[in-house]
């Protein structure tokens, strides 16, 4: 692997250049620090990379069409799939859940949508996988598309339609959609790529620099008495300490790792970075436009149990 | 010559205005440029995804960040 190399380079810059003692815990700390920010990094890059480019094949407007005139079941297992490769920022959050709605779509289907779209997302991703290895991003995917599915059923079967306001507005699909050239989807892949990784590499180094601290400093019996698998509380505390830190997953992961190392139980860490991801503040400020309180508070409390229900399940299970 | 941001009023959506204005100066094109956050009208133009750009009523792109090279090409085309 490219790895390989990382490793030799953080210990010579650690050990050799700064004169830093194996074994000692700022040595420690220094070291996991240039380590972590280059893997991190290099994943990072790749994989935004790659993701961006093969998703401008997934429009939204193409999304509306491949789901329009589905049943509920399949439609939820469809919309849950195309939201991993089709993100949506949160500013896009009303155009896109009305377009859906108001195209036919059922509600149940258009909520798996918005569930799984910010929530299976490439930078959590990365970070899950650099962090913690590719088991752990695999249940983290697992959880999220099926916590998609489920949710969305239930809305569907709620009957909850007087819940979003309606606009009227004829649906015109084919309109809006632009083609492009291979090599301009590279260099705007590129430019993309770059653009989210200036966003998100200061709360990378900043979560990788408070999470090395806690390598160095943090005693273990600490965290694991307060956040180990027998404080029956740790999940549903996790998930509500993760409210605030919506959408920093880059940042979040690597502090999660270390608490992990120091004995936090993997499924209280998933939890807790479900809910940093899951649950955005901002996002349901700006859908109260669209959709009534009712049914946004059944949003948020369907999002908030279910992480808590994976919270215990990974616990009992890892 | 019209040029509409369409956008919930988010970042992006006034990094987009600022880029559209800015190319506009450069090129000494004179037009209107209007930024629309009422949900109906962006839904009207089938856009999904802020923020969009909209050059005498037709949408150039959207849910993303044009190049300059693009929106100066859009923005000539439009005034012609």
């Amino acid at each position: 692997m490219v790895y390989g190399g990382l490793r030799p380079a953080a210990d010579w810059l650690t050990y050799d250049l700064m004169g830093l003692g194996r074994g000692r815990h700022l040595g420690e700390s220094v070291n996991f620090f240039f380590y972590d920010i280059a893997k991190i990094f290099l994943l990072l890059l790749v994989v935004i990379y790659c993701v961006t480019l093969i998703r401008r094949s997934f429009s939204p407007q193409r999304v509306r069409r491949a789901l329009g005139g589905k049943r509920e079941g399949v439609g939820n297992i469809m919309a849950a799939g195309l939201g991993v490769v089709t993100p949506f920022c949160s500013c896009s959050a009303c155009p896109l859940f009305i377009g859906f709605v108001e195209s036919g779509i059922p509600l149940g289907v258009t909520f798996s949508f918005l569930i799984s779209s910010p929530l299976v997302n490439e930078v959590a991703l990365v970070m899950l996988a650099g962090m913690f290895g590719l088991r752990v991003a695999g249940l983290y995917v697992a959880a999220g598309m099926i916590t998609a599915v489920l949710g969305g059923l239930l809305i569907g079967r709620l009957r909850l339609e007087d819940q979003v306001e309606r606009f009227g507005v004829a649906v015109n699909n084919d309109e809006a959609e632009e083609r492009i050239s291979f090599g301009q989807r590279s260099r705007e892949a590129w430019a993309h790529t770059k653009g989210l990784i200036r966003k998100v590499g200061p709360w990378v180094v900043l979560g990788i620099a408070v999470g090395a601290l806690i390598h160095g400093y943090v005693p273990v019996d600490l965290v694991a008495r307060w956040a180990g698998k027998d404080n029956p509380w740790a999940v549903p505390i996790a998930v509500v300490i993760a409210l605030p830190l919506y959408s920093n997953a880059a940042g979040m992961a690597p502090i999660a790792q270390a608490l992990y190392a120091k004995g936090m139980a993997m499924g209280t860490v998933l939890a807790f970075f479900m809910a940093v991801v899951g649950l955005s503040a901002p996002e349901f400020i700006i859908l109260k436009q669209v959709i009534k309180p009712k049914l946004l508070a059944l949003f948020a409390g369907i999002l908030t149990l279910s992480f808590i229900l994976f919270g215990y399940l990974f616990n009992a299970i890892l | 010559m019209k040029i509409e941001v369409l956008g919930s009023g988010c970042k992006r959506c006034h990094a987009l205005a600022e880029q559209a204005e800015a190319a506009l100066k450069e090129l000494g094109i004179q037009a209107e440029l209007e930024h629309v956050t009422d949900l109906k009208r962006i839904l009207g133009y089938g856009v999904l995804s802020t923020p969009a750009l909209v050059v005498e009523g037709k949408v150039k792109c959207q849910g993303r960040m044009p190049s300059q090279e693009e929106l100066k090409a859009w923005l000539q085309e439009g005034a012609r």
